[in-house]
């Protein structure tokens, strides 16, 4: 099969057949992470630029060690400035950056939808996003499947609960986006004031009342992590209130199936959205989420690249 | 000066005609309404059959942007599209750079229309100086120099006082308040209607309630003080039901929508399109529903574009960034003759939302083809078909999510004080 996509901004324009294809092609990635020399000439001559508008280490680093273990160029650009009003427009940028002949953009910007724009301007070259605002991040869905996949051998007919901030998730987005089309069903649960309206018509989700509901029985518990900044504003009193009815414990896990997995999309605020007993136990699979990254963004640079399925 | 327009279908819902006659103009007044008119020596006549022939159309809601913001439009090309969507008369709104706060800038603006424009301009003055929301404006003096409203479109009065004492005292001098009705701290930062097509693409979601709250507290302010008051750009179903409720209370309060809020939904934005961002924004399909009902019933009383023209490079950048608004001037007749075509209006009601009313609400002697009228007139074609085309429009932007659209229905002259300014 190949992937016929230029860009990968969102897993809302993917198939399931497609989100298969890239999970599988991550799963066939993990064995070159796990040699002694970690590295392959599959992307060699190929230039990759992690276009960076937010902070982030996770994603950034995953992103480039992905490109590295495939011999591509990676050059990194990170700048605080994503605004028109202060410095160049992102129009501008792109051009400039265009001009150099990237093969690849990955970006992260806080602007909801800004890869598309971006790829209007770029028809050459493959655009990933990293993350646009409070849209998607499709690198964090796949990776989170994967590593569901990993641990019950299916997504389908998985009972997944995310529970958080879901307004102002990308991750949830992605997650419900990628899940809804593998077959799994998924619940949803945050304070209202975090709970968009319409997100049972995004796909196969539950809009739970209470954390207990969504967690009730589930396979998979995901925690989002609480934006410290918004303490305080409209949406919550404060973050110990928070944690009180929204936070994950050892306690509240005992609600979820005995062999539950316990996800987070990092960074983790301890004691706020889980307590360190439940991030640092058993049932977490935070650190095989990471681990799984860069396979997951191996494969996609893959594709994007044109390369196909041996 | 002088015309004869023969044969056309007359429709003016002031005197209650509705009928083929032709109409004789002489030095920029309407002189005689009849049946098989002739021409005067050295009269020029048009031939209007199978066209309509109405009071001239008015727009009592768009954005000059001259002084201050030539870059977006002037004076003269505002007015030119004015013209070529058939529109006689134009209000315009104070965010101009400076505002519209003073005598002065009034007149520039009224002189430049007169001498280099295409059409009439109304200008409207700001309520508050410098549209700060402050102190009041000299309202008085706004209105001897031209102004028929005030307001500070683009933003609400956010005090209650201030707004209270400003209809008190518009009410004193004679001069219509008009509205922009919207909770800033309910629109915090979003960028698009709240509802599901906003959690779904991740735009943060300006919920329909800030405007009905605002609406309802003007609504209440006016009937409190016993000022009327015009509510400008109604977009939601609430804000709709408010404004019928106080009308059957008989509070003073009148209103408009644009074309685009019973046009389009908020599904118009997907692809982050910024020709669909717009304040109020695009909403969902049972306001568009509920905005047919309220033109349907008299409820909406006027159809104005909120003709809002921006640079290139204020809309093609990312969502959020983008600014504010769209033109609307050359598709505004189209758009509501579409309305016609589904059976929500009347051509009668279509006339009165588009000249009649706004010429009663805002006391412009306009609107009207009886004898001794000013000659302002409009002729359209409600049949012809045509492609919206970026190249051909008359406004200095091009920012238009019509673009591209097949539409039915044209102006095809358009007369001011009886000269032919568009044909």
């Amino acid at each position: 099969m190949e992937f016929r996509h230029k860009d990968i901004i969102a897993l809302r324009d993917l198939t399931k057949e497609e989100i298969e294809l890239l999970i599988s092609t991550a799963e066939n990635m993990r064995e070159i992470n796990s040699r002694d020399i970690k590295k392959v000439p599959t992307l060699r001559g190929k230039t990759i630029i992690n276009l960076f508008y937010e902070a982030s280490t996770r994603t950034r680093t995953s992103f480039e060690i992905a490109g590295k273990r495939l011999s591509a160029d990676t050059v990194n650009i990170t700048t605080s400035s994503s605004s028109s009003t202060k410095g160049e427009t992102l129009a501008d940028t792109a051009l400039n950056l265009l001009a150099m002949k990237p093969d690849i953009i990955v970006m992260r910007h806080a602007v909801s939808g800004s890869h598309y724009f971006l790829s209007k301007k770029m028809p050459n070259c493959s655009i990933i996003n990293a993350g646009d605002g409070t849209h998607e991040h499709p690198s964090q869905g796949l990776l989170d499947m994967l590593t569901m996949k990993d641990r019950f051998g299916r997504l389908d007919g998985l009972k997944v609960a995310i529970v958080g901030d879901i307004t102002h998730s990308r991750v949830a987005r992605s997650n419900i986006q990628g899940l809804t089309k593998m077959g799994s069903q998924i619940f949803v649960a945050g304070p209202p004031t975090m709970v968009p309206p319409g997100v049972e018509k995004l796909g196969n989700v539950t809009s739970c009342a209470t954390m207990k509901e969504a967690i009730q029985d589930a396979d998979v518990v995901m925690m989002l992590r609480i934006q410290q900044e918004r303490q305080g504003k409209t949406l919550m009193p404060n973050t110990r209130e928070y944690s009180r009815y929204f936070g994950l414990n050892p306690v509240n896990l005992k609600f979820a199936k005995p062999d539950a997995m316990v996800m987070h999309p990092g960074p983790i605020n301890r004691g706020v959205e889980m307590s360190s007993a439940v991030v640092d136990g058993d049932q977490s699979h935070i650190l095989k989420q990471v681990e799984n990254g860069v396979a997951v963004r191996m494969a996609m640079l893959y594709h994007v690249c044109g390369g196909e399925l041996e | 000066m002088s015309l004869l327009i023969k044969g056309g279908r007359v429709i003016d819902p002031s005197q209650g005609l509705d009928e083929v006659l032709d109409v004789l103009v002489e030095r920029g007044v309407i002189k005689e309404l009849g049946k098989g008119l002739s021409a005067p020596a050295g009269v020029e006549v048009v031939d209007a059959s199978g066209k309509c022939v109405v009071p001239g159309l008015i727009d009592m809601h768009v954005h000059l942007r001259d002084p201050g913001l030539e870059y977006k439009e002037d004076i003269i090309t505002g007015t030119r599209a004015a013209a070529a969507g058939g529109f006689t008369s134009v209000c315009c709104m104070p965010n101009t750079k400076p505002v519209i706060d003073n005598k002065a800038i009034a007149s520039y603006i009224i002189n430049k229309a007169k001498s280099e424009g295409f059409c009439n301009v109304f200008p409207v003055g700001s309520i508050t100086y410098g549209m700060n929301g402050e102190r009041m404006s000299e309202m008085g003096e706004l209105k001897e120099a031209g102004c028929v409203a005030v307001s500070d479109d683009g933003k609400p009065v956010v005090s209650s006082e201030l707004m209270r004492r400003s209809l008190e005292y518009a009410r004193g001098m004679g001069i219509m308040v008009i509205s922009h009705a919207e909770d800033l701290s309910l629109v915090g930062e979003g960028a698009m209607n709240e509802g599901f097509t906003s959690t779904e693409i991740g735009l943060k979601g300006i919920p329909r309630v800030a405007e009905d709250i605002a609406t309802a507290r003007d609504v209440m302010l006016a009937e409190y003080t016993g000022s009327p008051i015009h509510i400008a750009h109604v977009s939601t179903k609430d804000s709709v039901r408010i404004i019928r409720e106080a009308k059957a209370r008989g509070v003073k309060v009148t209103c408009e929508t644009a074309p685009h809020y019973f046009t389009l939904t908020d599904d118009a934005v997907r692809g982050y399109n910024t020709n669909a961002k717009m304040n109020p924004p695009l909403r969902e399909a049972d306001d568009v529903a509920a905005i047919k009902a309220g033109l349907k019933d008299g409820t909406i009383d006027c159809i104005a574009t909120d003709h809002a023209p921006h640079h290139l490079d204020e809309k093609d950048i990312e969502f959020n960034e983008a600014m504010n608004g769209i033109i609307g001037l050359e598709t505004s007749l189209p758009l509501s003759l579409a309305l016609v075509e589904e059976g929500v209006l009347s051509l009668k009601q279509l006339v009165e939302k588009m000249s009649c009313n706004p010429s009663k609400i805002l006391s412009i002697a306009r609107g009207s083809l009886k004898a001794g009228s000013v000659a302002d007139i409009t002729l359209f074609d409600p049949a012809v078909e045509w492609t919206v085309d970026a190249e051909k429009l008359s406004s200095k932007s091009k920012n238009s999510p019509f673009i591209g659209w097949k539409v039915k229905g044209k102006a095809v002259a358009t007369i001011v004080a009886g000269k032919l300014v568009k044909a």
